[in-house]
């Protein structure tokens, strides 16, 4: 059986360069960084390093990079710790409704702390219309946050655009890169965001190293209070290991992006072109221009997500499903149902994220895997037997003998 | 995640399929968690002779389908009436639980089976059939829940009507508007 390895949104693989950069600060140079003596010099020295190797990839002031342990600690640092330094100035925050959960459910704290949440909507591709983000505004809105590119169907956002409303109003806007950085280049200036989460294990670091980019000048009130780690932005002894390996994947990431990023287009192209000639009904989600290179999302209809991992499992290829059964909530993607995707249809997603090493092979095999398996699933299927049947497959009908409701 | 006995059955999953003429049909389905099931029954002296399913849904709803057909083939209605979707999970060796209430749905498509089952049965008793679908009624059933239509009765000899007939097909007494 070939391993194949579809799922680098969710982790990529550790780069060796990366290991040998963080091996010293497990073993060897053990010191606290925040030591006065000798024993602390080196691994302060590696978080510096990192900070500068970082801070290139995204064409940042090393300032203005703040070491976290996670995108998701990095998202509460922006929405929490920018929310309420500059409470002052109003208590209204703007997201979209497709961003990450680590921004979705801070909104609830945000609310119990009096702050007023308004979601923009997205289009059928996933994109959010300027023009909403401008009639969302109002005097009070201190925050907005777009992620740049969506993790799961990745469609990019115009980010330049809705930063720069938010310049010309004075708003501070925030943007989570997690599924960005390492796919496409990325140069915060350019981009006008004022704050920029992204986390090593997307670029083939480590994880439990992840930061926030924060433009130089802007307050913001630290999550992690305690010692004066981070300028007294993110208190406690910093992971590292961990950072020094991130340090060195990004260094390598600014090298090699133009390569990695030539084979996750054709590779997705591939797969883009080849997979409705290998089956049918497959509905392909996310922005058909605007998206992430090696991001392939679909539904694959009258088959449930989960059951087709497990199965694709069976076979070696790991990949990953927005459907409600491979997640705690028990609840379809919250991103698919945004693109006005029903819950049924939503819950045959496959998603495949390619990294820089997948090759055509890997497309082969896979592209040669997936049809006995759709087949096989869909043999089980009521719904597919009541489309052969010529039926609506999706309507339920509410009354004929027993029917769950919502949980 | 699943114990072995899970991924086997969801792997190698028995009874799929449907059973044309079946004598009894559940279905039961989920729209927000996604699991969808339908079961067929074959029942001859009592006895479940066979059981048929299909099911949308994750591997544990695939497992508990094909563990669910297995308990049942052989049963009386009666001892299949008892078979809960506890015991369910205990044959397949536990299923995590998150997955107990959504996916875990497997008895509650077979007693719905059943109870199409016995609902017809009592109906081909009484004789009476919704007169646009023509599916058996109930007794004191007004509404078809599949066509959804209200039904209308004679008066004269109580079978059900076709829709604006001034004269009943059964009794042939003159029905006023």
């Amino acid at each position: 059986m070939n391993p194949v390895y579809f799922d680098h949104a969710n982790s990529t693989p550790v780069l060796p360069e990366a290991v040998t950069a963080m091996q010293p600060y497990l073993n060897q140079q053990f010191g606290n960084p925040s030591s006065l003596h000798r024993f602390g010099d080196p691994p302060r020295q590696a978080i510096e390093q990192a900070r500068n190797q970082v801070a290139r990839l995204i064409n940042a002031a090393p300032e203005s990079i703040i070491f976290t342990s996670s995108a998701t600690e990095s998202n509460n640092l922006a929405l929490k710790g920018l929310a309420l330094a500059h409470q002052n100035k109003g208590k209204h925050i703007i997201i979209s409704a497709i961003e990450h959960i680590s921004i979705i459910e801070q909104t609830r704290t945000l609310k119990r702390l009096g702050f007023e949440i308004t979601t923009l909507k997205v289009d059928q591709w996933g994109r959010v219309d300027p023009q909403e983000l401008r009639e969302a505004i109002r005097p009070d809105t201190i925050l907005v946050s777009v992620m740049h590119a969506n993790y799961e169907i990745g469609t990019i956002q115009p980010v330049e655009q809705l930063a720069a409303i938010c310049r010309e109003r004075g708003i501070l806007f925030h943007s989570d890169g997690t599924a960005a950085v390492g796919r496409i280049a990325i140069d915060v200036a350019r981009l006008g965001a004022d704050a920029y989460t992204f986390s090593a294990q997307s670029i083939y670091g480590p994880k439990g190293a992840a930061i926030l980019y924060l433009k130089p000048g802007t307050r913001i009130n630290p999550l992690i209070e305690g010692g004066f780690q981070e300028k007294g932005r993110r208190a406690g002894t910093e992971n590292v290991a961990a950072i020094a390996g991130m340090g060195k994947a990004a260094e390598i990431a600014q090298i090699h992006l133009p390569d990695w990023r030539k084979n996750l287009d054709r590779l997705g192209k591939r797969l883009y072109q080849e997979l409705p000639t290998r089956v049918e009904r497959i509905i392909f989600t996310g922005h058909p221009v605007n998206r992430l290179p090696g991001v392939v999302s679909m539904c694959i209809e009258f088959v449930e997500g989960e059951a087709l991992l497990l199965s694709l499992d069976d076979t070696g290829i790991a990949a990953a499903s927005g459907s409600a059964c491979t997640a705690r909530t028990l609840k379809a993607s919250h991103v698919l149902l945004a693109l006005g995707i029903n819950h049924a249809v939503a819950q045959s997603s496959l998603l495949l994220t390619l990294g820089k090493d997948n090759t055509d092979a890997d497309i082969d095999y896979f592209l040669d895997q997936l049809p006995p398996i759709v087949s096989r699933l869909r043999s089980i299927s009521p719904l597919y037997a009541r489309y052969l049947r010529g039926e609506n497959p999706y309507e339920f009908k509410a009354g004929q003998n027993h029917y769950h409701e919502e949980n | 995640m699943y114990s072995e006995k899970v991924m086997e059955h969801f792997r190698n999953p028995r009874n799929v399929g449907e059973i044309e003429n079946a004598d009894g049909v559940g279905e039961v389905g989920n729209p927000v968690c996604g699991d969808m099931m339908t079961f067929y029954i074959k029942v001859e002296n009592d006895i479940i002779t066979d059981v048929k399913f299909k099911t949308f849904g994750c591997g544990a709803a695939i497992a508990v389908s094909s563990m669910v057909s297995e308990m049942a083939k052989g049963k009386t209605i009666e001892e299949a009436l008892k078979i809960t979707n506890e015991q369910v999970a205990k044959e397949l060796g536990g299923l995590p639980p998150n997955k107990m209430h959504c996916s875990n749905l497997g008895a509650d498509a077979l007693h719905a089976a059943i109870q199409d089952y016995l609902q017809r049965r009592q109906q081909s008793a009484t004789g009476c059939r919704c007169p646009y679908c023509d599916r058996p009624l109930t007794e004191g059933e007004t509404v078809c829940q599949p066509c959804q239509t209200k039904i209308n009765f004679c008066p004269h000899c109580g079978k059900p009507l076709p829709r604006n007939t001034t004269v009943c097909p059964e009794c042939g007494g003159k029905i006023d508007k």
